[in-house]
């Protein structure tokens, strides 16, 4: 086990090391630089600044540095755009916001989506089955940026129950999170249902059924573990999918999470603040991605290391 | 008991030559309802993005004068001016463009889903049937480029060189060549050691001949069922870019831009304004989800 653990994080590595290198080649190959501006600067000014941030060093120099600089200190260099302000100031004051209706919304969708499905699945071709599919299937054309504007219709504009938009309190959370978590709650209702299904005619389920367990032990201890394979390899896509999300929460709710930093830092060519965001949310995949597979191993025996 | 003409048809097509798995397909997929239903609402759909140009009184672009202004009172669908899906805030008729935004959406989710297939087909297929070191190196680097936030890398790629509808089209495609890499690169795996593949070696034809014409035709019905299921995520990934105000620009426009309209206008109460594009990106999004489910049912190897 803690071989493959090692063994996944020496993957992880380069794959972060390609990403940083990636988003940052990227930004330096291309026209215009964050100093490009309305009015031109004059050119010992604009030649400073190039100094004072180091963009007058050949690339592999730059990028060396910019690296360098995240692996001792965990520095990601000062803001473009905001002279007063480093990326780490900018990235800790909404990653604590998005972290917050992220990881409800991943709870909520994992309680709900599995408990549906498993009720679905137990049954079978019941009203409630028929129920719980087709909620699954019309949550799927649902994505956030299709569930935020219809649930500030209803709740704000039509209902007055919900503020519209803002951070303050527990009554703002209610509809970023409905909005983030409402796809992924019926893709894994959905993928439980079948999986269990298929789990419930296996043989070790006739076994435990005919040596008399009730019916509640036995879809809890000895079908829901296998069943839930399919549901863990799909968590790892969908913890990626809500942080994407999250940039359209923070916009459309005004939440003020990183992805609000990381849409500003785009229209304002903040390189260093996109560049903090995109290898911030890389990392927390590669994170992720590892303890899915990590849980797999574990609930999964045949997977060897 | 006798048999209808029709069961007699078909007996005697059974005794005669037997049902080629494609024919076995496309039977139990007109047989699925919900897949039937899906390839209604599809051509309902397509129908409106091709001839929704003749239909409507207005272009895409003309402001109409007599509601600018008072959008909410005068703006709402109505036959009697021609606006039947009414207007947008600044008096340009909401049907001529979602009209439009359908041809877009559809476009975008057609190009990107061809870009991903063709190279996730030729990466996987080389890869399966070089096999090997080679083989090991190109699959992890799949899985490095997996693990890259590609939502990020796209707004940053439509941030730095322009919002130019090429680099999304391309974009989009290049997000998700690597899932069909990998079901391409198992598939091939399998296909390889067949006889015809040797066969085809042993007479001295070359790699890039073999992969082409013996392996990839093998494909096509795997290949067929996951681009069916990429064309509703690129769509998905188009909206979303372009609900975030980087996708297409004005004075194109996309369902993704019209439900981002929508939704910047709805406190005014100007509710068909997101209404009507809704309405259409769902149904889209509907009828491919089910096509595309009913193709798997009906193609997936898997299920035999």
């Amino acid at each position: 086990m803690l071989s493959y653990i090692l063994k996944r994080l020496a993957i992880a590595i380069p794959t972060l090391l390609l990403l940083i290198i990636i988003s940052f080649v990227l930004m330096h190959s291309a026209p215009g630089g964050p100093f490009t501006a309305e009015r031109e600067l004059p050119p010992q000014v604009l030649a400073n600044l190039n100094e004072k941030y180091g963009l007058s060093d050949p690339l592999w120099m730059q990028v060396g540095n910019y690296v360098w600089g995240i692996v001792t200190a965990f520095d990601f260099g000062p803001s473009f755009v905001y002279k007063d302000r480093t990326v780490n100031e900018i990235i800790a004051q909404g990653f604590p916001i998005t972290l917050t209706y992220g990881l409800l919304s991943f709870a909520i969708a994992v309680l709900v989506g599995v408990s549906l499905g498993v009720a679905a699945a137990t049954r079978h071709n019941s009203p409630l089955d028929y129920a719980a599919v087709g909620v699954s299937i019309g949550a799927q054309v649902l994505p956030n940026f299709v569930m935020a504007p219809i649930l500030v219709l209803i709740f704000t504009l039509w209902l007055r129950w919900l503020p519209g938009g803002g951070w303050q309190g527990p009554e703002y959370w209610i509809m970023p999170v409905i909005a983030l978590s409402t796809s992924f709650m019926a893709s894994i209702a959905r993928i439980t249902r079948s999986s269990m299904l298929e789990v419930l005619t296996s043989n070790h389920i006739r076994t435990a059924r005919a040596k008399g367990l009730p019916e509640r032990k036995v879809i809890l201890r000895h079908a829901l573990k296998p069943a839930m394979l399919p549901v863990i390899s799909y968590l790892g896509p969908a913890f990626v999918a809500m942080i994407t999300g999250s940039v359209v929460v923070d916009i459309y709710f005004s939440t003020g999470g990183i992805g609000k930093a990381f849409v500003d830092s785009a229209l304002n060519r903040d390189y260093a603040v996109m560049m903090g965001v995109t290898i911030l949310v890389g990392a927390l995949t590669i994170f992720f991605n590892l303890v899915v597979d990590i849980l797999y191993g574990w609930i999964d025996p045949k997977i060897r290391y | 008991m006798a048999m209808t003409s029709e069961q007699a048809v078909e007996a005697t097509a059974l005794a005669g030559k037997g049902r080629s798995p494609w024919a076995d397909a496309r039977r139990r997929f007109f047989r699925n309802k919900a897949a039937m239903v899906g390839l209604a609402i599809l051509a309902f759909v397509a129908l409106f993005a091709v001839f929704g140009d003749f239909l409507s009184q207005w272009s895409n672009e003309e402001l109409d004068y007599n509601v600018m202004g008072q959008i909410a009172q005068e703006g709402g669908p109505s036959i009697e001016n021609g606006h039947y899906f009414g207007t947008d805030d600044l008096g340009r008729d909401l049907f001529a463009r979602t009209v439009q935004g359908t041809q877009i959406s559809l476009a975008v989710g057609l190009v990107g889903a061809l870009i991903a297939c063709v190279v996730g087909t030729l990466y996987g297929a080389v890869a399966g049937y070089v096999g090997g070191r080679t083989d090991n190196i190109m699959m992890r680097i799949v899985d490095i480029f997996m693990a890259i936030p590609y939502m990020f890398v796209l707004i940053l790629l439509l941030v730095m060189y322009g919002r130019s509808i090429t680099i999304l089209f391309a974009g989009v495609g290049l997000i998700s060549w690597m899932e069909m890499a990998r079901i391409v690169r198992g598939q091939t795996l399998t296909i390889k050691g067949r006889e015809f593949v040797e066969a085809a070696r042993a007479t001295g034809v070359s790699a890039p001949v073999i992969i082409l014409r013996h392996i990839v035709p093998n494909l096509l019905g795997v290949i067929a069922v996951y681009a069916t299921l990429l064309v509703p995520l690129m769509i998905l990934t188009e909206s979303f870019i372009s609900f975030l105000g980087l996708g297409v620009q004005e004075p194109l426009t996309s369902l993704g831009a019209l439900i981002s309209e929508g939704a910047g206008t709805i406190a005014y109460g100007t509710t068909w304004q997101l209404g009507f594009p809704l309405l259409f990106f769902c149904l889209t999004l509907f009828g491919l989800f089910f096509v595309g489910d009913g193709l798997r049912d009906a193609l997936d190897p898997k299920d035999r």
